[in-house]
């Protein structure tokens, strides 16, 4: 995802000397091309990631695009209250970059472990907050970015579904993408994990489930349509996240479902329930040891229907 | 402009705006007055009829929490009528008890969490720099506000990138929330902490106009380095029975007290 959005920044780049990219000091091999092809256009703040976001919303002030960009928590809480302040405020046009979404370096421990940043950046005011699925909604999300105007978070994540361009060829931000239709259960998914997701219901369908999956690429503003018809449409949400359960994918889901009064038949939010892991291992042997794997997915749909159809009868 | 005229203003205006509000922080607006009067009546490029010129200089308030005397020095240099000062806040007002920049023309930052201002301020600067602008970008901070980390990040940036359309004022009355600052965290040695940094640094009386005045108006200190101007300066100056007291960083003049104020800054 990554190298796929930073593919696309630069070819705005070089159309829109405005855009601003700023580095805390991340991107080894990464940001290598773009700095040398815009030095004016690129900036390493260093290890400071306090008064790169300062600095980001003040070059903002004055009129330019910029783009702060590290690793996990690093761009989002050390420096949560510039974000706030200086950045949601003032309306700055600032866009925050943090690659390594959830568990994307699972074995570098808690530290690098992005799994509260969803719920924290969704309740900024004014924080439009993109999460791809895949390396489409990665690259042209860059452009979505440009063209909107005040604060933005992106999480990128190391592990991606497989590209699926929107049928209308634009990604459209706050709206939901429906990449497969089903009756029995829609599957809600953000970020990554959402090739998991696919893969999942791939092996319910194979057992007669047949899942709508919808692809919530963004959390600020949700599709608050495509929750709607979810739960009037199909027989029950679960909600996939690579985050904690708490006040992210499932719990801005909830609460759609909740205010609209349209609630699901049956409804569960896979994603971290525990506490911090201080475990090491791959993101898919993290998913797995936290139980948001492809097989998590399929037993508890399977597991949920099985009691929707107990209790009506 | 007269300097004494606007500096003497200033304090009534923050006296009565403090007083009306039952709102703290009356020492700290006055120990930063005669620098803001300084400011905005000879050095800073501006123009109250276009807050957004371009080329006007930029001034952030870092120590949000003295925002009456810059709302006094912004309505009484024209960006908003003096009339507007006695909701300062009052139920409803856009004038907020720390710096907030929303349908206040003239305010370019909001503030009140310390160590934002000169992050932003430095942002401000290095734009300045890659557009080729020759505008200089003032902020003001409090000296506990320098205790502060992300104020050292920037202190580093701005050096590093030879940021010399950047002044950093300290406002130094030397006394904090709680304590004096030498008792809560020690700043000294000052001035060698912004030097050994990178920064051009002087010392200058605080209530002084005409030294701040000369010093001001021949920036940058020296070219390719920042500025830190370090005002020495006293809490609660202009009453005597405020100064360098950490009880008038709280308290609002009522009653007696605000009469015997008034009075000692209509004699100055």
């Amino acid at each position: 995802m990554r190298d796929a959005f930073i593919k696309s920044l630069s070819e705005l780049a070089e159309k829109d000397s405005r855009i601003l990219l700023i580095t805390g000091d991340l991107g080894f091999g990464v940001l290598d091309e773009f700095s040398k092809k815009y030095p004016k256009q690129f900036l390493n703040a260093g290890v400071a990631e306090q008064n790169m976001t300062g600095l980001a919303a003040g070059l903002a002030l004055e009129g330019r695009i910029v783009f702060t960009y590290s690793i996990a928590n690093f761009p989002v809480m050390r420096c949560l209250e510039q974000i706030r302040n200086d950045v949601c405020y003032h309306n700055a046009n600032v866009k925050i970059i943090s690659i390594g979404g959830g568990f994307s370096y699972g074995s570098l421990g808690i530290s690098h472990h992005a799994t509260e940043d969803i719920s924290i950046m969704r309740s900024m005011p004014g924080m439009t907050t993109i999460v791809p699925g895949d390396l489409w909604d990665a690259s042209e999300s860059a452009k979505a970015l440009v063209n909107t105007e005040g604060a933005c978070y992106l999480r990128l994540d190391k592990s991606h579904a497989p590209r699926t361009p929107d049928k209308e060829g634009e990604f459209k931000i706050g709206k939901s993408r429906r990449l497969l239709e089903g009756k029995d259960l829609t599957l809600i998914s953000s970020g990554g994990i959402l090739g998991v997701t696919l893969l999942a219901a791939q092996q319910l369908k194979e057992k007669g489930i047949h899942c709508r999956v919808e692809n919530m690429h963004t959390l600020n503003p949700i599709d608050e349509a495509a929750i709607v018809a979810a739960a009037n449409e199909t027989d029950g949400i679960i909600t996939i996240e690579e985050h904690t359960v708490k006040g992210g994918l499932g719990g801005a889901v909830a609460e759609i479902c909740l205010e609209k009064g349209n609630c699901p038949k049956f409804f569960h939010r896979i994603g971290i329930r525990s506490e911090m892991t201080s475990i090491a291992g791959s993101q898919n042997y993290l998913r797995q040891a936290h139980n948001m794997d492809e097989n998590a997915i399929v037993s508890t749909a399977i597991k949920l229907i099985e009691e929707k159809i107990k209790t009506a009868s | 402009m007269d300097i004494k005229d606007l500096a003497k203003k200033i304090r009534l205006h923050t006296l009565e705006m403090t007083s009306l509000a039952g709102s703290s922080h009356i020492g700290s607006s006055f120990s930063m007055t005669d620098i803001i009067a300084v400011l905005y009546g000879t050095i800073l490029k501006f123009n109250p009829k276009q807050p957004k010129w371009e080329k006007r200089d930029r001034f952030i308030l870092s120590k949000g929490h003295a925002a009456s005397g810059l709302y006094a020095a912004l309505a009484e240099c024209g960006f908003f009528p003096v009339d507007k000062l006695k909701t300062f806040y009052q139920d409803g007002s856009s004038l907020l008890g720390h710096v907030s920049h929303k349908d206040i023309p003239g305010v370019e930052v909001s503030t009140g969490s310390l160590g934002h201002g000169l992050p932003i301020g430095t942002g401000m600067a290095y734009g300045a720099k890659l557009d080729n602008s020759d505008h200089k970008i003032f902020v003001l901070l409090s000296d506990g506000e320098c205790d502060e980390g992300s104020n050292w990040e920037a202190i580093m940036f701005a050096a590093h990138h030879k940021l010399d359309n950047l002044v950093a004022i300290i406002d130094y009355n030397k006394i904090q929330s709680l304590d004096q600052v030498s008792n809560t965290l020690a700043l000294e040695p000052f001035a060698d902490k912004w030097k050994s940094f990178g920064w051009e640094v002087m010392e200058v009386d605080g209530h002084n106009f005409e030294q701040m005045q000369n010093t001001f108006s021949s920036l940058p200190l020296q070219s390719n380095h920042p500025t830190c101007i370090i005002a020495h300066t006293i809490k609660g100056k202009g009453v005597s029975f405020m100064e360098e007291s950490v009880l008038w960083h709280y308290r609002s003049a009522q009653g007696d007290e605000y009469s015997a104020a008034k009075k000692e800054l209509e004699s100055l």
